[in-house]
């Protein structure tokens, strides 16, 4: 059973850390000064999610220390989704990165809370209370561009239309789906993806958004496996270049 | 353990409290860790002769909480004062922060430092309703707005007062 626990931790941590990366990459440029506020301290909640979640995986479940797991690792070892390593683009595309992300680690949280496996669930009734604020601050931002004029409109639809299978990439299976749901340690990605869609569906309609038609084909899937885009690793050349000069030192 | 005139005492938890009332969050001057209720459990396990452990064990308020570590080291060393032979600090989500755990006075405190206290959850979910009616710490009007729910630290959101015209900060309420 400690497989199928380290394979929901490690991506969990994994979306944590490199979404909490890419938000830090707002910080001092954001377009206003309190969204460079907003993205610089949604970055230091995630970076705090994945050192927690990191935390367990190196106390309960034997797996290296936090700073190993999170800068030793090679890309192939991160099991983080698509739509996170994506580079931060314009406002417009992270705006609703976050919105379509963040619902769906609220949605995960939440069902964590309930989770046979103790650590994940203290950690996710923690988790649930900031996270909650990560998901009105883009509710809030993506119902004021997609009913400001006609430019910002049209840049959320185009957003969301270029987001869309990246975001249903989060929900990929991994391979020990039975098992952590048939112990109830987590309800799966299928349900999950299912209670995303009802609630991020009527939410974008309201917002006068479109949601875009499904192509199963074109579902930003391997991420869970190991697979990643051209923008993780030079996430990652960045994000571990300090320890990387000197990969024993001590601080 | 207090060694004096060779006599040896055990400390008591209360004096371990009391001690603890010393360390302040390094964010919030004004509070010390009691006040804010991180303080989740002191722990005097039963030790050998001469060797008297304190178990004390604290929750963040926010997961990625930088001042935890900090916070973990002074109350060691606020502490290991009393005359333990030994002090552990431990972190842990055994039992989750929310605002509620604030202890009473805290609030009062918060205010009169120029921090708007989070309002009382009862124990609920954080609603939208409590992000609407929050006192200006400087002038007392509740007619004021969240500008972000992101400010200077992960625990405070920035807000304006429209009756004294000024930007406030309030300690965020987390269910």
């Amino acid at each position: 059973m400690s497989n199928a626990v380290k394979e929901l931790l490690y991506k969990m941590a994994d979306d944590a850390l490199i979404i909490g990366h890419r938000n830090s990459e707002w910080t001092g440029i954001g377009p206003m000064l309190e969204e460079d506020l907003a993205f610089s301290s949604m970055a230091q909640d995630k970076i705090g999610h994945a050192i927690a979640l990191y935390t367990i995986l190196h106390e309960v479940l034997g797996e290296a220390d936090p700073d190993t797991l999170g800068f030793k690792r090679t890309e192939n070892e991160f099991k983080s989704c698509h739509l996170v390593e994506q580079p931060i683009g314009e406002y417009d595309f992270s705006t609703i990165r976050h919105f379509l992300f963040d619902h769906a680690e609220l949605l995960r949280y939440e069902s964590l809370t309930q989770s046979s496996f103790q650590p994940l669930a203290q950690l996710a009734k923690k988790v649930k209370g900031e996270i909650k604020y990560h998901v009105m601050h883009a509710d809030t931002f993506v119902k004021q561009l997609s009913n400001g004029n006609e430019e910002s409109k049209a840049r959320m639809q185009q957003a969301l239309n270029n987001t869309w299978h990246l975001a249903l990439g989060i929900f990929e299976p991994g391979e020990y789906e039975v098992e952590l749901t048939s112990n109830n340690i987590f309800i799966g990605e299928v349900e999950l993806k299912k209670r995303w869609l009802e609630k991020v569906t009527p939410l974008l309609e309201s917002y006068g958004l479109t949601i875009p038609a499904t192509d199963e084909t074109k579902i930003a899937n391997g991420g869970r496996k190991g697979y990643h885009t051209e923008y993780l690793k030079p996430l990652l050349d960045e994000m571990c270049e300090v320890t990387r000069t000197d990969i024993d030192a001590e601080w | 353990m207090k060694k004096d005139n060779n006599i040896t005492t055990l400390v008591s938890e209360d004096e371990i409290w009391a001690a603890l009332e010393k360390v302040q969050d390094p964010e919030i001057p004004v509070l010390s860790v009691v006040d804010m209720g991180i303080i989740t459990r002191v722990e005097l396990p039963s030790s050998d002769i001469g060797h008297q452990t304190a178990v004390i064990t604290m929750t963040p308020t926010f997961v990625g909480c930088p001042a935890i570590e900090v916070m973990k080291k002074s109350v060691h060393d606020e502490v290991k004062k009393l005359g333990f032979d030994e002090v552990i600090v431990k972190a842990d989500f055994d039992v989750q922060w929310n605002s509620d755990m604030m202890k009473p006075g805290a609030k009062e405190k918060l205010e009169k430092f120029g921090l708007a206290p989070p309002p009382s959850l009862d124990g609920g979910e954080l609603t939208a309703e409590q992000l609407d009616k929050v006192r200006c710490p400087h002038c007392h009007s509740t007619d004021t707005t969240l500008r972000s729910a992101f400010g200077s630290t992960l625990c405070r959101a920035i807000r304006f007062c429209f009756n004294c015209k000024q930007g406030f900060e309030q300690f965020k309420p987390i269910s």
